[in-house]
Formats: C-alpha cells, sequence, structure tokens
C-alpha cells in the first residue's frame, strides 16, 4: 500500500513539474518583459535563481535529515540526506554553469572573484563536494551515518553568509534582486519567477524521490544477495 | 507575445543557459534508466539463484 502511494506520489510530482516547467518557459518567453536595463539576456535570471534556492532547499532538506540522523540514529534518515546533498550538488553546479553564462553576457567575463556572493557559493558547492570525499572514505555504518551528517549540519550555516553575502558586498556588480523593500522587479516578471522556482523545487522533489526509491531497492537487493550467498 | 529584441550573441547564451538545464536533467534520466536496467539484471539473477536454491 505505502509502495503504491509513493510511486502515486513520484508519478503525480512528475506530472507536475514537467506542467510547471513547460509553463515557466512559456511564461519567460513569451510573457515577461524583456528587462530594460540587461537586456534579453536576463532571461537567464527565472532558471539560474530558482535553481541557487533550490540548491539551497536541496542542502537545507540533507540538513534536517542529518540532524534526525544524529538524534535517532534513522539510518534511513542518512539515506534522505545523502540523496537531499546528492541532488544539491547537481542544481549547485546548475547554478554556477548558468550564472557563468549570465555573466558572460552580462559583464563580458566567465567569472569574477571580486564578488563576494560567487565565491561564497562556489566555497559551499566545494564544500559539498568534499562530503562525498568524507561519506565514501569511512566503511558503511553509525560511524558513517554520524560523521556525514555532523558535516552536513556543519555546511548548512554557509547557506545563510552565501545568501547574505549580496548585502554585505562593497562591489555590487551582481543584481540585487530581493531586498527589504520586497521583490524589484515587475508584477508579470514576478509571477514568472515565482512559477519557474515552483518548477524547479517540483523537480527537485521528483528526482528526489526517485534517485531515493533506486537506492532504497538497491539497498534491498545487496540484502538479499547476501542472503542467498 | 515578446519579440526578440537582443543581439543574436544574447540569444546564444540564454539558449546555451537553458541547453545545459536541460541536457543536464535529460542526462540525470538516462542514468536512472541505466540504473534501473542494472537493478532489473540483479533481481532476475537473484530470483534464478532462489529458484535453482529451491530446486
Amino acid at each position: 500500500m505505502r509502495r503504491v502511494l509513493v510511486q502515486d506520489r513520484v508519478t503525480g510530482l512528475a506530472v507536475l513539474a514537467v506542467g510547471l516547467m513547460a509553463l515557466a518557459v512559456g511564461l519567460i518567453f513569451f510573457y515577461a518583459p524583456t528587462d530594460a536595463d540587461q537586456g534579453f539576456s536576463q532571461r537567464i535570471f527565472y532558471f539560474h535563481v530558482p535553481i541557487a534556492l533550490t540548491s539551497y532547499a536541496c542542502f537545507g532538506w540533507g540538513a534536517w535529515k542529518a540532524l534526525l540522523v544524529l538524534r535517532k540514529s534513522d539510518p534511513d534518515a542518512d539515506l534522505e540526506s545523502y540523496t537531499a546533498i546528492h541532488q544539491g550538488v547537481i542544481f549547485g553546479a546548475l547554478t554556477l554553469v548558468t550564472g557563468s553564462i549570465w555573466a558572460k553576457a552580462s559583464w563580458g567575463v566567465w567569472w569574477t572573484w571580486s564578488e563576494d556572493q560567487l565565491v561564497l557559493f562556489l566555497v559551499l558547492f566545494l564544500f559539498y563536494c568534499a562530503y562525498f570525499m568524507l561519506r565514501f572514505s569511512v566503511e558503511p555504518g553509525p560511524p558513517r551515518e554520524n560523521l556525514s551528517a555532523v558535516y552536513a549540519l556543519f555546511g548548512v550555516v554557509l547557506i545563510p553568509v552565501s545568501f547574505l553575502a549580496i548585502r554585505l558586498s562593497h562591489e555590487f556588480i551582481h543584481p540585487v534582486v530581493f531586498t527589504s523593500h520586497g521583490p524589484q522587479m515587475s508584477g508579470s516578471q514576478f509571477l514568472t519567477f515565482c512559477v519557474a522556482l515552483a518548477a524547479m523545487l517540483a523537480l527537485f522533489a521528483t528526482l528526489y524521490h526517485v534517485e531515493l526509491a533506486g537506492k532504497r531497492v538497491d539497498a534491498r537487493l545487496r540484502e538479499l544477495r547476501e542472503l542467498l550467498a | 507575445m515578446t519579440p526578440p529584441q537582443g543581439a543574436p550573441s544574447e540569444w546564444q547564451y540564454v539558449a546555451a543557459a537553458y541547453l545545459v538545464v536541460f541536457v543536464t536533467v535529460l542526462a540525470w534520466i538516462a542514468i536512472v534508466g541505466a540504473k534501473l536496467q542494472r537493478l532489473q539484471r540483479t533481481l532476475g539473477e537473484l530470483v534464478e539463484k532462489a529458484r535453482d536454491r529451491n530446486g
């Protein structure tokens, strides 16, 4: 029964993700106005920022599950934390690549070390890349689960720093869209952004559940193989 | 419908950014597909093994 519900949830999420993604692309190219300041290249914003926010959500979810590992010693939470961080690294890599393309289109350079937000996001990304090195250098079992959980919780501290870096920065090349006065964009642009963000979150939820299901089946098959050996 | 007003190079950058995202998602689907096939093969082998064991 639970398996059927999970399968239905994954199917529902996949349909939602595809629908929202199609709607987001439609709104980005046929509804949102061309930005007066940045021109056509500003349309990268509608994917770049939601992808970055989704990677933060992945790392945050991974940290929450890591906390459950430490509190309840739940091996399932360890697998969930690992899967969320894996997804976060994929979304993080996409953030860096799309951001780099946008930087080239807007600023004329692929990367600039003088921007605190870019550097901090790179640090966050590399920190979580190192998570896998740590995880796979330890034998499976409670020590690995605890080490991975502590590392995931340390990493989550970097998220608010990375998020607020733009406000701490002295150079404002990187556009500031969300200020204390609300989003600095028109209603149609904000609607498009919200749909794109919902699409990315739905995509993450779908990929997360599919990957998690695959890993659980893999673990069960390994158990079965040991029993039959 | 908003007509394209950017220079061709701007179009190329936007297309490249969106292409990267969609290609990544497609690659991910391909990897999951390959993994499912591997799991299916393993499951088949284990079923055979269990059958042999039960005579």
